[in-house]
């Protein structure tokens, strides 16, 4: 089945008569109606009339986030106020986070292309979904939930947690589609076997998957665990929640919606465009959001575009699933964490020293954090009461600024690596990649 | 009557303790007593040496953390009983110790234990009223 299959499977040339009909119009919007783009826009000496053609794109500037959260909180909006029927944001965890605004049209185009992503998973108006994703200023359990009343799905709008509830609720409802991340769908199939459900001879049929890297080891695991295919969900906030891209029945990539989201690959060194196959960092650009269109937004996720025509009939491009990150953004739990972050804290503390690694690990099917932190002769202390009172507070700032508890351990002083340029400051032991 | 501990932070992982005690033998530095309290992972060595403040140094040359605690030493007879009744002169004192360790003073058949107080003039009176012998500092770094 094929959702819009006017918009899904169309020519390329058609596609991109549309493309450069909607990015023209877009760049127009954003120089008339948001001062920081008029602004970018003048700096540059662009004009929306230099838009001629879609390569046109090149000549102007990108978004980064830096840019949303200076024009914090509503600084983006290209539309009056009274037409944003809804806010979302991101986490937050670097500073002031990323307001995203959405008008009714807005909030239809996106319930659109989730609808074409859950229908590429193989769902339609009989199933029942029990979207696990968060429901809140998160872009995750809404943006699923407006898709599956789209097409017509029951929607079961149970959020996170309740992990006990979530599998009473799978068998007594006869859930056939579960969104989960990865690493809770691990945790719920080990819940699951306690509670003597067996998923494998549940009604599921499919899994979707979100907000979390994972590798295909991991996506094999819970195809068994849980006896059901699981399709990979890519979005962001920024550009406007999950179904930006979504993977089809032939699971090698996900078809990102390129009559809405105008996709390029650069180079992350020389911001220069590549070519079609190379990997790179992914750019989007909105091109029919009316609240807040971003254009040429730097997502620093690490992928690569495959234009071939795809088995499941669609022609729209698809994009692998990401295989890192141009920062030094982690993944914990789902939960975005920069180092910077946990530098900020430890430098709270006085007597800590800055330096610090953080080691990731997935043990138990659930993400695990460790901050080493070095002892200064400040910090230490003759008593072991003591020096776990100091422990304990350490843990509680880094909890304070990121929102996860983690596991501190005092080293030795001069024990953690020192290298001559950029610190490595993560140890990434969960094999995301 | 203050005896010089040197207390050293210790990550609980193989190799760590050799690498202090080691550091102390190539400088030659005899170790007269020692106790270590472990948690899961760290651990803090506790040494009695001759000479507590070059060990320090050299110590901290080496990259330890090394801090120097004040501690008590007191003389007992090496039969059983001997500990319990000091316990009990502290206990009666509503003294609450931090940390004690002991051994055998060799030359002289006792035992000798060291003990810790966040007040150690306290505990001093209240040793000296139990009539409890402090051993003098000289005489622990001589052992």
């Amino acid at each position: 089945m094929i959702w819009n299959e006017k918009a899904e499977c169309m020519s390329r040339d058609d596609l991109e008569e549309i493309q450069l009909k909607r990015l023209q119009d877009v760049v127009h919007r954003a120089y008339q109606n948001v001062p920081h783009y008029h602004q970018k826009f003048e700096d540059i000496g662009v004009f929306p009339e230099d838009i001629q053609t879609l390569e046109d794109i090149g000549k102007l500037p990108f978004t980064t986030k830096d840019d949303l959260r200076q024009v914090y909180p509503f600084g983006m909006f290209a539309v009056p106020k009274k037409d944003i029927i809804e806010i979302h944001t991101s986490s937050g965890t670097t500073g002031k986070p990323v307001v995203s605004g959405y008008t009714l049209e807005d909030i239809e185009l996106w319930s659109e292309i989730m609808a074409r992503g859950l229908t590429m998973m193989g769902i339609d108006e009989e199933d029942i979904i029990q979207n696990t994703h968060g429901y809140g200023l998160f872009t995750g359990g809404f943006g699923v939930h407006y898709g599956a009343q789209k097409m017509g799905s029951t929607v079961i709008p149970i959020s996170t947690g309740q992990t006990r509830r979530q599998i009473e609720i799978m068998n007594d409802f006869g859930t056939t589609v579960m969104i989960f991340t990865p690493s809770y769908g691990l945790y719920l199939s080990e819940v699951a076997e306690e509670e003597g459900f067996d998923p494998t001879n549940s009604q599921l049929k499919a899994i979707g998957f979100g907000a979390e890297m994972w590798t295909d080891e991991m996506r094999k695991e819970i195809e068994k665990r849980f006896g059901a295919p699981a399709f990979n969900i890519y979005g962001l906030t920024e550009i406007m929640g999950p179904g930006v891209a979504v993977e089809c029945q032939q699971q090698n990539g996900l078809h990102i919606c390129e009559d809405h989201f105008y996709p390029e690959i650069i180079d992350s060194k020389t911001s220069k465009i590549m070519e079609a196959g190379q990997t790179g960092e992914l750019v989007l650009t909105n091109l029919s959001r009316q609240g807040m269109p971003v254009i040429r937004f730097i997502t620093k996720d690490i992928t690569r575009l495959n234009y071939d025509v795809c088995g499941c009939g669609r022609t729209l491009v698809k994009m692998d699933r990401i295989t890192g990150r141009s920062d030094d953004m982690l993944k914990v739990r789902g939960v975005a964490v920069f180092p910077s972050q946990i530098e900020k804290a430890l430098l709270k503390i006085d007597g800590v020293e800055p330096h610090y690694q953080i080691i990731v690990t997935r043990p138990n099917r659930l993400d695990e954090m460790e901050v080493q932190v070095e002892t200064s002769p400040i910090l230490f202390s003759d008593e072991v009461k003591e020096m776990v009172a100091i422990k304990n507070k350490i843990g509680s700032y880094i909890e304070n600024e990121i929102g996860l508890r983690v596991n501190v351990t005092l080293v030795e002083p001069k024990s953690l690596p020192r290298s001559e340029g950029k610190a490595v400051r993560v140890i990434d032991k969960r094999n995301l990649y | 009557m203050k005896i010089k501990q040197l207390s050293i932070f210790l990550e609980n992982k193989k190799g760590r303790l050799w690498k202090a005690l080691n550091t102390l033998a190539e400088g030659n530095i005899n170790i007269r007593a020692l106790s270590i309290a472990d948690t899961s992972d760290f651990g803090i060595l506790r040494l009695i040496v001759p000479e507590p403040e070059k060990a320090k140094k050299l110590l901290e040359e080496n990259n330890f953390v090394v801090k120097t605690k004040d501690v008590v030493a007191i003389e007992l007879l090496d039969h059983p009983g001997g500990l319990s009744d000091v316990l009990k002169i502290l206990n009666d004192s509503d003294i609450n110790l931090e940390y004690l360790y002991a051994f055998v003073h060799e030359k002289k058949d006792k035992a000798i234990v060291l003990l810790r107080t966040d007040n150690l003039d306290q505990l001093i009176g209240v040793l000296n009223e139990g009539g409890t012998s402090l051993v003098p500092p000289e005489e622990v770094y001589d052992l």
